[in-house]
């Protein structure tokens, strides 16, 4: 068993990262994920595993220095909240033009603009939807635990190489700030130059003699090479999409009603299902762990007995939307969620289900 | 079987979350699912602030709760606001020192602790926080106070450990003059 420690989700975050072996952080303060870029200034990794950590000067900077350690083959992370993902969206569509493997945190706060610090889940347009320009897609983990906010972070940077594509943490403010029990994995040594350059052959790691010049870059000025470029992306997607799905199913099996939440939404929503069940009411939980690829065919395997899907998200309404292109109007689809940092409670996400219920019968 | 839903309140610097961060840790030895939810933001730089803990032998589901099965409240602004979120039958254990208008609810368990004046007596202000938790202990034995002491242990950096026995006494006083009000 690994060691045990009582940890925020951004500290938790932090030592994976640490441990995962990972080699280089850049990032910009701001709440509330700050206590990621304080947990490894304050461990220091440089000293021990050769981590680097680095405040940049923004959050455009940071994404910058991701994309240019990511082109050397190396580990490569930022981490921020809402505004400052937004600043980093133009770096983010250079690295999926590159195809580059990086990982970017999003501990999500209220917006649109600087909003508020309180939690929010409003970001899931920009993540899965693409907050860049052009066609390209996020691989988005969306932890619902400290204990995932650790095992997440490894998890990314392992499909991040596997398929050479920017992978998102897409958490929130609860998520982030909250400490539980944490089970840490052991100390993954970092890779050395040589391990490098054998693993990335695509990495600029120097042109050593009789070698060709590797050039990375997401700019291709001729149309059907660009489209072959597409294309290529286009397969790769398919690809993480038929294997990489990931998604908790709790009481769904014989659920006549069956709640659709991820991250801190999901948490207060598992609440919500066990006080429909003492109430008699066959309520089930549906908890994507990766947003994109998004659990399809988990949902549609409901289609059977399922009476209708209620989305519960801290926002407007957005990952209902996927919930509805899955279910494709075969039965009902609603969302219910809170906004602006304010939090659905398993009571009110309770009541919100009741008046779903009604609302179909 | 445990699964016990608290609430710690007061105001920012009495020491509320780092009471429910032993606690917590405490839970852990004791081989307990533990959360720790604060309330973050603006609140903590002066005001109120508060923290949800649960302990539990299962997976914990919500971190976030709106009604508790004992709420540990340290000033009146927080008694105004959590006296009515507890469960029918639990507990509500608080500090009277600069409390004007005391609990009136009858149909749960009211335990007061004087740890504000036995901190003063003892001019030991750091170990307040210690006084309040012994007093919970002994009213709800949820984590054994070796546990406490381990969880200390584990979470204090070793320059530290010598302020354990201080800690460690500031239960024992809690534990002592803890007293039931109805």
């Amino acid at each position: 068993m690994g060691e045990l420690r009582l940890m925020k989700g951004n500290e938790a975050l932090a030592e994976a990262a640490i441990r995962a072996g990972v080699d280089a952080y850049y990032g910009y303060p701001i709440t509330p994920q700050s206590e990621i870029m304080e947990h490894l200034m304050a461990e220091n990794p440089i000293k021990t595993t050769g981590m680097v950590v680095l405040q940049a000067e923004s959050e455009t900077a940071s994404i910058n220095m991701v994309y240019g350690a990511a082109a050397a083959g190396k580990k490569a992370m930022t981490s921020s909240s809402s505004p400052g993902v937004s600043l980093m969206q133009e770096g983010l569509s250079y690295i999926a033009g590159a195809e580059l493997p990086c990982v970017v945190v999003n501990v999500v706060r209220g917006g649109p603009g600087l909003g508020t610090i309180q939690p929010s889940q409003a970001d899931y347009f920009q993540t899965v939807k693409g907050g860049g320009h052009g066609d390209y897609k996020l691989i988005t983990l969306a932890p619902a635990s400290v204990q995932e906010m650790a095992d997440f972070l490894k998890l990314a940077f392992d499909l991040a190489f596997k398929y050479r594509n920017p992978a998102m943490i897409l958490s929130d403010g609860v998520i982030g700030q909250m400490m539980e029990k944490v089970e840490l994995f052991d100390y993954i040594p970092r890779l050395s130059d040589e391990q490098v350059a054998e693993n990335c052959p695509w990495a600029t790691t120097g042109k050593k003699k009789g070698t060709q010049r590797r050039i990375i870059t997401s700019l291709n000025l001729v149309p059907h090479l660009q489209e072959q470029f597409n294309q290529h992306l286009v397969e790769k997607y398919k690809t993480i999409q038929d294997t990489e799905v990931m998604c908790e199913q709790l009481d769904c099996e014989d659920a006549d009603y069956i709640i659709v939440a991820y991250g801190s939404s999901a948490r207060t929503s598992m609440k919500a299902v066990q006080m429909a069940r003492e109430k008699g009411l066959k309520a089930g939980l549906l908890r994507p762990q990766t947003l994109w690829p998004f659990p399809i065919k988990q949902i549609q395997s409901h289609l059977s007995h399922a009476k209708g899907f209620l989305s519960v998200e801290m926002s407007a309404g957005q990952m209902v939307e996927d919930v509805r292109l899955a279910v494709n109007g075969k039965v009902p689809v609603e969302h219910y969620g809170r906004m602006g940092g304010m939090i659905a409670s398993p009571a009110d996400i309770l009541q919100a289900l009741e008046n779903f219920k009604q609302s179909i019968n | 079987m445990t699964n016990e839903e608290i609430i710690i309140a007061g105001f920012g610097g009495q020491g509320v979350l780092s009471m429910g961060k032993i606690l917590a840790y405490s839970g852990i030895m004791q081989n307990l699912e533990v959360s720790w939810m604060p309330s973050y933001g603006p609140e903590m730089r002066g005001g109120t602030a508060n923290v949800t803990v649960i302990l539990s032998e299962e997976r914990i589901s919500s971190p976030i709760l709106t009604s508790f099965d004992t709420a540990i409240i340290l000033n009146q602004q927080s008694l105004d606001k959590f006296e009515t979120a507890i469960k029918p039958g639990g507990t509500l254990l608080y500090d009277p020192n600069g409390i004007s208008n005391p609990p009136t609810r009858t149909d749960i368990k009211i335990y007061s602790v004087e740890a504000t004046k036995a901190a003063h007596e003892k001019n030991m202000a750091k170990i307040f926080n210690m006084i309040v938790l012994g007093a919970y202990l002994k009213i709800n034995p949820v984590v054994d106070v070796a546990n406490v002491e381990a969880g200390l242990k584990k979470s204090l950096p070793e320059r530290h450990h010598k302020l354990i026995p201080a800690n460690l006494e500031g239960l024992k006083i809690g534990s002592e003059i803890v007293k039931k009000v109805n």
